[in-house]
């Protein structure tokens, strides 16, 4: 088939990854060009990129409400997972356990299953069910190591009741370090207020525009991990590795700008998100269902950005290689390694029948979105659903 | 373009790329040929897999191979078609005392049946794959014939494949043999080009076997070996992995002559066995039995395994039973029996138990 698309791109797929922003690329190089050395080093050069790093350091703490001390800079959103569970567990002893929810990525479920953890489930909204946490932490006190609660779930953009699960873990497990992975959050809700309370915070780059490879995982001072990565004793002790100076003023140029415009492009794109619902409602009907909001249609535990949608009676496998012909990029359930596309996990944990989730389509909107995107995305997916409706929905 | 009869310069092909090297060849010739092609890879089996299938790196090196041919590739997951066609009744049929082929059904149900509906709804006009069997005109429109390597046919597994079917695929290497396969992409750069050949049923691992597969999904009840006057002799372990025919494996039955097994009755949780002449059958009974492009009645050559020979044989017009110019090995229940005239697939079905 042809190559490459001459066609304009509409991207809904801001979720996996955003596009870099401006302040960002410029930030990268600027860094980049101007530190040349190991910022562990003692000469001139290498304190100056020692500056510069703990600068973007409290930047950083700026906007997570964190001190720079507690910004550990990773690699991305899944080391800073992994660290925050395998560093928790490491740390605690044999006997120790890891919690979590049934809707959380694969970077903090994988962990937690593999160790032989515990997982809560999440109601149809894909919120977690905080009786059933109480229950389990009553039942499971003193040897729960970490407790570990996504923000904002990155496939059905539910907001998870932060502060509720942390009065529950406070109260019934006071020995266990709490974790949220708030990689999608940082776009969505005010995670310096909301994860006040939190013991580690997972955030990462390329959601909110600055390159794939940096993100961090806040440490609160006294919590007790032990390092996924040891060597040179970068970051305090916590993770080794010579720093990405340039990646973490970017990290921190983006991050920044995210958080300052965060309340004015949540209600703009929040907007361009019903309108994208709407208008798929209104051409294709009831056959769209909100995936997070089935049962009574209510979106507001719902990230303003993202839509995902089932639409009943179609392969999301073959309606996203339709629409992608047309430039329209999506995803569905979080990809696989070998990029096909799995049933996904959170649906099922919600309770989304297999051959609704098979529909699945997640819209994601970002700080490129604008109305035009959504007027021919919806034409786009409505027509695509046509056509597959006459090949027993591909 | 050696091998295809269909289709013109500029459609659009949808090639299906295992990841191995004929496979990678057949998307070559076809983008040389001037059509216009996209890769993809089907991921069929979320399990673990050691046979040269469905893995994550089979994936890769399609990918790779697209990449290096400059076309587009995609990877479609139809787990859930392949645990309802082909592993449900692969477990049902071991539990039943047959012996099922399941690239057959694989065959049959996937890759020109699940992935030809994909390719129509993604507006593909053909298919292709790297399968060495060919697509030659008979009266009643295209057919299938025997590819060119007969070591490496592949026309048994393929034996469903009707006009139907035939007119929207190509099978651009069966004019050749796999030595010319693998010499073309070494020539090209392939890859893939030394990769082995894939082996066996993919979902199950060449370590773990059969008996660890199906013991995880079925309860293994042991068995009564009897001889064929209906004297128990001993006991079988595992009836569900007794196949018809076999020899080895049957646990001590005393010394005396080799003895094979005649017969798997798993209503009664029966093995009977006996001497190589008693293995001996003149008549196959068959079920599901399609004449290609109408009956024929005078002698064919039968084969009943992916790769043994075919055999002079007669199947009467309703294709209830195989009769055979000689006696030979009774075939298995379960696998199929494909009938040719030259190198033309006329019919095919499976074998049935015979009724005593």
């Amino acid at each position: 088939m042809s190559g490459p698309s001459e066609l304009q791109e509409i991207y809904l797929d801001h979720a996996a990854s955003t596009p870099l922003r401006p302040s960002a690329r410029d930030a990268w190089l600027a860094a980049a060009e101007r530190h040349h050395a190991n910022p562990t080093g003692s000469h001139q050069a290498a304190r100056e990129a020692r500056r510069t790093l703990d600068r973007a350091r409290e930047q950083v703490g700026a906007a997570l409400g964190a001190d720079p001390g507690e910004i550990v800079f990773t690699s991305g959103g899944s080391e800073a997972d992994n660290m925050a569970v395998r560093g928790a567990l490491g740390a605690r002893g044999p006997e120790a356990v890891a919690l979590t929810t049934e809707a959380e990525h694969h970077a903090v479920h994988d962990p937690v299953e593999r160790s032989g953890g515990v997982f809560v489930g999440v109601d149809e909204r894909g919120i977690v069910d905080l009786d059933a946490l109480a229950d389990v932490l009553r039942c499971r006190e003193g040897d729960v190591a970490v407790v570990s609660a996504i923000a904002v779930n990155n496939e059905t953009g539910s907001i998870a009741p932060l502060r509720e699960v942390a009065d529950i873990v406070r109260d019934l497990a006071p020995g266990a370090w709490l974790h949220t992975d708030a990689v999608q959050a940082p776009n969505w809700i005010d995670v310096a207020a909301e994860t006040a309370g939190y013991d580690m915070i997972s955030v990462t780059g390329h959601k909110v525009g600055s390159p794939v490879g940096t993100g961090v995982l806040v440490v609160r001072d006294g919590v007790e991990l032990d390092p996924l990565i040891v060597g040179g004793g970068q970051e305090r002790g916590r993770r080794a590795g010579t720093p990405d100076v340039a990646g973490a003023v970017s990290f921190a140029a983006a991050l920044t700008e995210t958080v300052e415009q965060r309340e004015g492009s949540v209600e703009r794109l929040r907007v361009l998100r019903d309108a994208l619902i709407d208008g798929l409602v209104d051409r294709l009907g009831d056959r769209v269902e909100v995936s997070a909001a089935r049962t009574n249609g209510d979106r507001s535990h719902i990230a303003a950005g993202i839509a995902n949608v089932c639409i009943i009676g179609v392969q999301s496998e073959a309606l996203l290689f339709l629409i992608d012909a047309e430039g329209v990029r999506a995803s569905a359930a979080s990809s696989c390694s070998s990029g096909a596309q799995d049933p996904s996990h959170v649906l099922a944990a919600m309770g989304v029948p297999r051959d609704v989730a098979l529909g699945s389509l997640r819209l994601s909107l970002g700080h490129t979105s604008a109305a035009s995107d959504v007027e021919r995305a919806v034409d786009v997916i409505a027509e695509s659903v046509g056509r597959l409706d006459r090949f027993g929905g591909g | 373009m050696a091998g295809s009869t269909n289709g013109a310069r500029g459609a659009r092909v949808l090639v299906a790329m295992s990841g191995g090297v004929d496979s990678s060849v057949a998307a070559a010739r076809l983008l040389e040929a001037g059509y216009d092609i996209a890769g993809v890879t089907m991921k069929l089996w979320g399990g673990p897999s050691d046979t040269g299938c469905c893995s994550v790196s089979d994936v890769d090196d399609a990918r790779w191979v697209a990449d290096q041919l400059s076309i587009e590739h995609h990877v479609f997951n139809f787990g859930d078609d392949f645990e309802r066609h082909v592993v449900t009744p692969y477990v049902a049929d071991h539990a039943a005392g047959l012996t099922p082929n399941p690239c057959v059904e694989c065959n049959r149900h996937i890759k020109f049946s699940r992935l030809l509906r994909r390719a129509d709804a993604l507006g593909f006009d053909l298919v292709a794959t790297g399968h060495h069997a060919r697509i030659v005109n008979g009266a009643g429109g295209p057919r299938l014939a025997r590819g060119v390597d007969e070591a490496k046919d592949q026309s048994y597994v393929l034996h469903m494949l009707d006009a139907s079917v035939l007119a929207r695929l190509l099978l651009p290497v069966g004019e050749t043999t796999k030595e010319e396969v693998r010499q073309e992409a070494e020539a090209r750069g392939l890859v893939t080009a030394r990769k082995p050949d894939s082996q066996d049923v993919c979902f199950i691992t060449a370590s773990a076997g059969r008996r660890k597969f199906l013991g995880q999904r079925i309860p293994l009840r042991p068995g009564r070996l009897v001889d064929s006057s209906g004297s128990e002799i001993g006991t079988v372990e595992a009836l569900e992995l007794v196949t018809v025919g076999q020899r080895r494996g049957l646990g001590a039955i005393g010394g005396g002559s080799p003895r094979y097994v005649l017969d798997v009755d798993a209503e009664s949780s029966t093995v009977t066995v006996g001497s190589w002449a008693e293995l001996d059958s003149e008549i196959t009974p068959l079920e599901d039995w399609r004449w290609m492009d109408g009956p024929v009645d005078g002698p064919v050559r039968v084969q009943t395994s992916a790769h043994g020979a075919a055999e002079a044989a007669t199947v009467d017009r309703i294709g209830a039973a195989v009769r055979w110019a000689e006696p030979r090995r009774r075939v298995a229940p379960g696998q199929s029996v494909v009938a040719y005239q030259g190198d033309i697939v006329v019919g095919g079905g499976t074998a049935a138990r015979p009724v005593e």
